[in-house]
């Protein structure tokens, strides 16, 4: 699958580019599904080298073992493959914590992933303009319900059933990099039950 | 009036040699009143009245930034220089009565840091000074690593080894001692911040030294204050005003502006703030930018000059002043 086009959006939108190799003593690489292919072509251009300086961190998803084999050919000096970001993210801490400056951060696969990982990246000090991403995959997605503030994981309509509240909420452009979520606001707010029909908008 | 250069009118109230090139001058306010409250890293323009010249020239404030009474700087001595230190060397005395601006900061800490690693070459010093007695009242993380000539040319060595004995480091060249830089770059903690204050090379060698180490542009800041280069004499049509003036073989394009009596924009008055940037109308000849601000793409455009700096060669020059 290749990297996704999005139509361009509100400035809070936020935009990704493609992975490439950047000078540096230590590299991490958080990918998801559809992400793995975005490693493979990382790791095809930058050569030899930067693997054995690489610490991969992979969530298959719905992708199953379809990446374990090539990934692992790769031969990272770490590869962590786990069932679930939240399984990764006690790792993911540990990493940066013990990290350097000079350390090069990739995020690639879903928007939910790559938002969450640039959150602990930013905490830890890296500038967020400083963290490359690069889409792959799925493009259902993380919501924040405005009015409980719940989160709902891989969103796929528009509007859509908050999975903590019950309203009913409508996806917005509007992203929060500090939830790492965009943001869904009650669509029926002024004529309650008035809900216009689902449509699917994210894969 | 140009934006943020409000004026103070101060009183000299100490001149100080620190050694045989650098000399501190302590300035109060004249009414008795307070200082603006600045932050470490700002500069403050001094204007100088030199015979029929007025000199403008931008010194990083060096005293303590809560410290209201007062301002301090140090001027290093430039025997080649166009005038303005051996001004403030030889006819400024205490008592006199001199304009400054206000406080401007084009080198900032950023706050976010979690540490802040300092490299200062000679009187880049300044800058830090003011920084690290801010830092120091929040007992802020810091480590500086400062390279001098010599023990006796070495300003505020021994105030600040005195002070944190733990977070300073003295490098001096005549005893070939050297930063190692890529030794240090390599496991700063994430969430560093790198500033940079010295020589032109310096500053060169510790971003190139950063980027290859893949430190991100956001964290390594610096610092560089250029002259005015000097060059042949030059015409140059002001549109707005409808004037012809001519700069001289020793002055900026931004001073021969002024001195025609049009109030032009500006800042640092060093290439650094963007503050002057000028459209151009027109132009025949060749321009000679200096400056840190312009882009290569504006430069190869024609359209912009930076006054504090830059100069042209050429039959005519068109701005839009």
């Amino acid at each position: 699958m290749a990297k996704t086009q999005f139509e361009p959006s509100i400035k809070s939108r936020p935009i990704y580019g493609t992975l490439v190799p950047r000078p540096g003593k230590a590299h991490l690489v958080i990918a998801d599904a559809e992400g793995a292919e975005a490693v493979l072509d990382l790791a095809r251009a930058a050569g030899a080298g930067m693997m054995a300086h690489t610490h991969i961190i992979y969530i298959p998803k719905r992708t199953g073992e379809t990446y374990r084999k090539p990934l692992e050919a790769l031969n990272a000096a770490q590869l962590y493959i786990g069932p679930s970001y939240e399984a990764a993210v006690p790792r993911l801490r540990r990493t940066l914590s013990d990290a350097h400056m000079g350390l090069q951060v990739y995020l690639t696969g879903t928007e939910g992933l790559m938002g969450q990982a640039m959150r602990e990246a930013t905490e830890a000090g890296i500038p967020h303009s400083a963290i490359q991403t690069e889409h792959r995959g799925s493009t259902a997605r993380r919501m924040q319900c405005v009015h409980c503030k719940g989160i709902t994981e891989d969103v796929v309509t528009d509007p859509f059933t908050c999975s903590h509240c019950g309203l009913n909420l409508f996806v917005r452009d509007h992203y929060s990099r500090r939830i790492a979520a965009f943001q869904g606001v009650r669509v029926d707010a002024e004529d309650p039950g008035n809900v216009p029909q689902p449509v699917e908008r994210f894969k | 009036m140009s934006a943020g250069t409000a004026k103070i009118v101060v009183t000299v109230t100490d001149v100080v040699p620190v050694n045989d090139l650098v000399t501190r001058f302590r300035f109060a306010r004249t009414d008795g009143g307070l200082m603006p409250t600045f932050s470490g890293g700002a500069h403050t323009v001094v204007e100088m009245q030199d015979g029929g010249t007025t000199r403008l020239n931008p010194y990083s404030l060096m005293s303590d930034p809560a410290d209201r009474t007062a301002y301090t700087i140090s001027v290093r001595r430039d025997e080649q220089g166009r005038g303005g230190s051996l001004f403030m060397h030889k006819q400024v005395k205490p008592g006199m009565e001199m304009v400054i601006s206000n406080p401007v900061n084009l080198f900032p800490l950023d706050l976010r840091a979690r540490k802040h690693l300092m490299i200062a070459g000679g009187i880049g010093i300044t800058p830090f000074l003011a920084q690290i007695k801010q830092l120091a009242a929040s007992n802020g993380n810091f480590e500086l690593h400062y390279s001098v000539r010599t023990a006796s040319l070495a300003s505020y060595a021994d105030e600040l080894l005195s002070a944190h004995p733990t977070r300073v480091n003295i490098y001096h060249d005549d005893k070939q001692q050297v930063i190692d830089l890529e030794n240090l770059l390599d496991g700063q903690p994430l969430g560093t911040h790198l500033y940079v204050c010295g020589p032109k090379g310096m500053i060169k060698w510790v971003r190139s030294t950063a980027e290859g180490l893949g430190w991100p542009r956001e964290a390594v800041h610096d610092e560089e204050f250029l002259a005015p280069p000097s060059g042949k004499p030059f015409e140059v049509k002001l549109a707005v005003s409808n004037k012809v003036i001519t700069v001289g073989e020793h002055q900026s394009l931004l001073e021969a502006i002024e001195a025609a009596g049009v109030d032009a924009p500006y800042l640092c008055r060093g290439g650094a703030c963007g503050q002057c940037e000028t459209d151009v109308i027109g132009y025949d000849g060749k321009f000679l930018h200096s400056d840190h601000w312009l882009t290569d793409e504006q430069r190869e455009s024609g359209k912009k000059i930076m006054p504090c700096v830059s100069r042209f060669e050429g039959k005519t020059l068109v701005l839009d002043r």
